[in-house]
């Protein structure tokens, strides 16, 4: 199990927003009447969408009270999931997939430059405060390896210099484009494929 | 290698794009009543003689999942759960055909819920695939706008309507009752089985669930009939399959390729061999992290399918082959498993929540060399205390790899770890685990 903790600072209040209130009763229409406990994994999203990607403990209160649910419940989902931030990432989140597939790709080498560019140690804020990084498991983009997600945006096939390159794209502010950073065209293999050429080259 | 025209996932590098009309192009929503027309149990004996199995990692016959379901709809409605939290390290096939043949997905969707009774259908996506789920749901809307799902979905007089619903990062959420618990908008623990899914499964209702390989694949057995997936690959291991080659190898990509492909084919042909040449090569995982591994030897030629890789001690899992060369300390790349499933244990059950993290902290030991020698038999019996003592399968999927290592790498292991124990074992106690802790000193 991975520890977790909420932060320290809270706020006092949260409330959604006019379009996340619109987003929410959306949502809560796909599950059955009666079942609307359903949303909550959803729900949170939102909350944390809304609230610069994390999210705090009165917005667990708000959306439970909102699914009319118990809070605990609300609180157990969102610290059993490790997608939902309980304390600030920062607008920029980083997440570097360390699992073996990728680690034999080299991605001890990104979690290097993350240290460089970012912070010395992961879930810590950089300078400006504007990201952080943190070593997952697992993306689910292996033959992609290795690879990084920041905030919903994968990337792929990266090395040292590459990383350094979009970590310092994303401190300047800009969004850098997601996908394979060698060129290559989605999970084929690289200037060896031997399949449904046919359709490549119609 | 396997004809181009017997792929079922043409689309699978994105060459012609994943709308609607392209998809008709390749096939796909064209002839989706005269498929319902024939009937559920044409469907399903149609499935059954495909001989399809599972996509997702146990390998369960399907056409025998779908005859599970009630064939009567009482007061509970029917419920089709598909699987797409495709977390298994090795493991990215999924996300291509969310992206890429959405359409394959959804019309497997409507003759899947028409076979099984269901109205809705929930497709469960990881939420790390967001970007990609998107692309499904953009998928769905235009199908919905094109009249194939909704009232009279596609003109076979079947409602359905298709909900996508994101996890937030758990693996066991892979688990079908764990990702029915998630669904439920609790923490995602397995339940106890039986009752199985099929009579008692999401709120209670009966419910299939399937992975989004094995579903995307049943409109084009449904036309091309059973008997001709059945003639690819081997008895009950039969059709195409995609496989993830990862690691160690030239040109890691996905292919779709025929069961009972040899491994060395798959390596060497699609993946543009190992890095450092065939010779360099250590080990390969052929079935996502939770398999175990098997050495070079016996790489030469194994063959990839279900009750092959069984007979090698191991198994196909979700097809995800990861080639580890002998540049890597194959060691620490096990050590790094250990700690993936530490992460994920959901905690429900005692012997894997503690025994996942003690694994984990031995193996990172026996990487530097630091273990005792006792504690390699130790570690052996830790593995059999977790396999097949948990509600859910994790148990296994986090133990065999582990025991994999053993079995085939022990001496590797016994060489680098040679340290005499702190304090020698007294004949007197018979199994006290934590003795150098007797000795403050040397601890």
């Amino acid at each position: 199990m991975s520890l977790r903790r909420p932060a320290k600072d809270q706020p006092e209040s949260f409330e959604f927003n006019a379009s996340s209130l619109e987003a929410a009763k959306v949502i809560v229409t796909k599950y059955p009447e009666g079942k609307q406990q359903s949303a909550v994994m959803a729900l949170l999203y939102i909350a944390q969408k809304q609230n610069n990607n994390w999210i705090p403990l009165a917005a667990m209160k708000y959306i439970a009270k909102f699914l009319d649910m118990p809070y605990i419940k609300v609180y157990e989902v969102a610290t059993f999931y490790t997608m939902y931030n309980l304390a600030p990432v920062g607008k920029y989140f980083v997440q570097v997939c360390t699992t073996t597939p990728c680690m034999i790709r080299g991605a001890n080498k990104l979690v290097e430059a993350c240290k460089e560019k970012i912070s010395e140690n992961e879930c810590e804020l950089s300078n400006d405060k504007s990201c952080s990084w943190m070593e997952v498991e697992c993306l689910g983009a292996c033959v992609n390896a290795p690879m990084m997600q920041i905030n919903d945006d994968y990337y792929e096939d990266l090395d040292k210099q590459k990383t350094l390159d979009i970590l310092d794209k994303i401190l300047n502010g800009e969004t850098p484009k997601p996908g394979s950073y060698r060129g290559r065209v989605n999970n084929e293999p690289e200037n060896n494929r031997k399949t449904l050429m046919d359709i490549k080259n119609a | 290698m396997l004809k181009d025209q017997d792929r079922i996932f043409k689309n699978l590098y994105n060459d012609k794009g994943s709308d609607v009309s392209s998809s008709q192009e390749r096939g796909d929503w064209v002839n989706t009543k005269e498929i319902t027309d024939k009937g559920r149990d044409w469907i399903i004996n149609e499935i059954k003689e495909s001989q399809l199995r599972g996509r997702g990692g146990a390998g369960f016959p399907t056409g025998l999942k779908w005859s599970f379901a009630p064939k009567e709809v009482g007061s509970r409605p029917h419920y089709l759960v598909i699987n797409g939290d495709e977390s298994e390290p090795g493991t990215c096939k999924d996300r291509d055909i969310l992206r890429f043949e959405p359409h394959k997905l959804i019309e497997g969707c409507l003759i899947a819920s028409y076979a099984v009774q269901a109205h809705v259908c929930y497709i469960y996506i990881r939420g790390e695939y967001f970007v990609d789920g998107q692309k499904l749901q953009a998928a769905i809307d235009e199908a919905y706008e094109k009249k194939l799902l909704g009232k009279n979905a596609a003109g076979t007089g079947w409602d359905l309507d298709i909900y996508i619903h994101y996890g937030a990062g758990a693996y066991i959420c892979g688990e079908e009752t764990a990702l029915l618990e998630s669904i439920e908008g609790k923490k995602g623990q397995p339940r106890l089985k039986p009752p199985f899914p099929a009579l008692i499964g999401l709120y209670g209702c009966p419910t299939i669930i399937n992975n989004v390989e094995t579903i995307a694949v049943v409109p084009t057995i449904l036309r091309r009939g059973g008997k001709w997936f059945a003639s690819l690959g081997r008895e009950k291991n039969t059709g195409t399959k995609i496989f993830c080659i990862s690691g160690n190898v030239n040109n890691p990509c996905n292919v779709e390729e025929e069961m009972n492909i040899p491994l060395k084919e798959l390596i060497e042909v699609h993946a543009g061999g190992v890095i450092g040449g065939w010779d360099n090569l250590q080990a390969v995982i052929p079935g996502g992290s939770s398999m175990p591994l098997i050495p070079k030897e016996k790489c030469e030629t194994l063959t990839m399918d279900f009750d092959s890789l069984m007979a090698e001690k191991s198994g196909l899992g979700t097809a995800g082959v990861v080639v580890i060369n002998k540049d890597q300390d194959i060691i620490k790349c096990m050590a790094r498993i250990a700690r993936f499933y530490k992460h994920e244990s959901c905690g429900q059950c005692t012997p894997c929540r503690e025994g996942s993290g003690w694994m984990w902290r031995m193996l990172e030991r026996m990487a530097k060399g630091d273990a005792t020698k006792d504690e390699v038999e130790m570690l052996g019996d830790v593995t059999n205390q977790i396999a097949g003592h948990t509600i859910c399968a994790f148990g296994e999927g986090s133990s065999w790899p582990v025991q994999g290592l053993l079995r085939h790498f022990k001496k590797e292991i016994e060489k680098r770890n040679n340290l005499d124990p702190i304090v020698q074992k007294k004949n007197n106690i018979p199994y006290l685990v934590d003795q150098h802790l007797l000795d403050k000193k040397n601890a």
